[in-house]
């Protein structure tokens, strides 16, 4: 679904070039969820914007469902770390704000919208505006405006690390759920070793400065997983013992450049 | 205010919202009066309430009249300037060459002394409405601008990544993201250009004495009739308190939602 070719990303910034990303190279298949890691200013989120066309690679070439991405797709969503709602529009409008931008019918949309709130636990709140809604439910509204365009991949940067720890945990297994249900593809950022041995398939843990990738892990448990109890304690602990590994030695391996 | 708005009942804010300014305006019109008696203040100079109330009771037809004539100037003057000044904010936020052309060339405009321009529209326009009502959109056009375009420029930067991320064209973006952010800031412009285009208007009656609460002002002037002075003045006071509640009424029309936010 997702191809990315020896993706390099520098920026001209005050201080000279920043080397944000070095070769990354990397394919997502369809319906996978791959989790990226890394510490804060490896590029993680350089590289969503990558792949979702906000940003053209100054190296390699990132391709989604077989073409070279040059600008943002209507099958590839976007969530953010905040929730960038309107405030002056209904839970309802936000949801359908693509569907208008897109010049799709608002009135054969509007059913799904409303559809995708119930999933989300938010039938009741339709008609609210954004203000009277906690957090975590706003992060809600944000992941159906991006499930209403029917995206094929949804590019998601750190959506839930601005919510307190137990509405996190909520929306993570909620976004299992949605995953399980719809096979979108998500490429999801995070810092939480926690939230990516929940969520995903695969893990790519990425080095700083230039973010390259360092290692991709795969997470062989079988779904639905949960947090705490479950039956696979142990490839659970292993998978985490394995990515804190890989972030902490991260400082001595940054400092041999290939 | 949204504080108030949870906690308060529907009596208690009718009561902050009318009945507060009211006791403001009575006790404010009490100490006038208490200090006009006890100073033995020669109405000449300073006339009390009680003068003023005289005054305006003369011919209250005549007052109601003038003020009517200086607040439709007003509204005409504020109407063109408010829409006007919309309208340039939007063409300078849309291109970068344009506002980098012209806003300094609107700055100089609006620190040229507008006074001073005063007999200059009396030559080009004569007397009459025009000149009165162009003095209004002179003195008020400038904060719209000013208010607009930080307004436009504010978007935060998720919603722009937002509007980016779904490929929305400029007017997209603009008509359902950057105008109706940019609405509160632009309240805040107009509000601040009401009292102005009541200035405005006064300026322009005062130099081409013809109708309205300036005219009458310099009419009381040459008859030496002070409380007929004052009771144009409080006139135009409340013309300034009508115009801006009319406007914070529209603005809680159109942007309901910003009070909740700014909290
Ligand atoms: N538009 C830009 N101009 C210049 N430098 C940039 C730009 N965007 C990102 N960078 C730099 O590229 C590097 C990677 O940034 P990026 O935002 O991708 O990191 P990140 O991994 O998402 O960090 P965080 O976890 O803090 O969100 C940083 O050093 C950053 O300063
Ligand atoms: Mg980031």
């Amino acid at each position: 679904m997702i191809t990315i070719e020896a993706a390099t990303q520098t920026f001209k910034a005050r201080g000279g070039r920043v080397h944000a990303l070095q070769d990354i190279d990397l394919t997502i298949g369809a319906g996978e969820f791959v989790a990226v890691i890394g510490r804060s200013g490896c590029g993680k989120s350089t590289l969503l914007r990558l792949i979702g066309g906000l940003l053209k690679p100054t190296g390699g070439r990132v391709t989604v469902a077989g073409d070279r991405v040059t600008t943002p797709r209507r099958d590839v969503a976007m969530v953010f770390q905040r929730p960038a709602l309107l405030p002056w529009r209904s839970v309802l409008d936000n949801v359908l704000l693509p569907v208008e931008i897109f010049g799709w019918s608002r009135a054969q949309h509007r059913r799904q919208a409303q559809n995708l709130l119930e999933m989300t636990g938010l039938g009741g709140f339709a008609k609210r505006l954004p203000h009277e809604l906690s957090g975590g439910m706003q992060q809600r509204v944000s992941l159906c405006r991006a499930l209403i365009q029917g995206p094929k991949v949804m590019l998601m940067d750190e959506p839930f690390s601005a919510l307190d720890a137990l509405t996190r945990e909520e929306l993570a297994v909620e976004l299992q759920r949605i995953h399980m249900e719809l096979g979108t593809t998500v490429v999801f950022v995070t810092h939480s070793i926690q939230e990516a041995v929940l969520l995903a398939d695969r893990v790519a843990v990425l080095s700083a400065r230039p973010g390259r990738l360092r290692k991709v892990i795969g997470i062989d448990i079988p779904r639905p997983r949960s947090f705490g109890h479950n039956a696979h304690l142990e490839e659970v602990a292993g998978a985490s013992a394995e990515l804190h590994h890989l972030l902490l030695a991260e400082e001595g391996a940054a400092h041999h450049p290939a | 205010m949204a504080t108030q708005q949870s906690t308060g009942s529907t009596l208690t804010r009718a009561w902050a919202n009318t009945a507060l300014p009211t006791l403001g305006a009575i006790l404010a019109v009490a100490l006038w009066w208490l200090v006009t008696v006890a100073l033995h203040i020669d109405p000449f100079f300073v006339p009390s309430p009680a003068d003023v109330l005289d005054a305006f009771m003369r011919d209250p037809g005549f007052m109601m009249n003038e003020t009517w004539v200086t607040f439709s100037r007003v509204l005409i003057g504020f109407g063109i300037a408010v829409a006007g000044g919309l309208l340039i904010a939007v063409l300078l936020a849309a291109s970068w060459t344009v506002e980098r052309m012209t806003m300094p060339l609107l700055a100089a405009i609006n620190a040229v002394p507008k006074v001073a321009l005063a007999p200059l529209l009396l030559v080009w326009m004569g007397f009459g409405n025009s000149p009165k009502i162009v003095m209004v959109v002179l003195v008020s056009f400038f904060p719209v601008i000013v208010s607009t375009m930080a307004g436009l420029t504010s978007t935060p930067a998720d919603l722009r990544e937002l509007g980016r991320s779904l490929s929305a064209s400029w007017w997209q973006t603009f008509v359902k993201v950057r105008l109706p952010w940019a609405l509160p800031q632009i309240f805040v412009g107009i509000k601040v250009a009401t009292p102005l285009a009541i200035i405005g208007a006064v300026i322009g009656e005062v130099v081409s004495p013809d109708h309205g609460l300036g005219s009458v002002i310099v009419g009381s002037g040459s008859s030496a009739d002070t409380p007929l002075a004052f009771a144009a003045l409080v006139l135009l006071a409340i013309t300034g308190v009508v115009l801006f509640y009319l406007i914070v009424a529209i603005e809680r029309l159109l942007v309901p939602w910003a009070a909740a936010i700014a909290s």
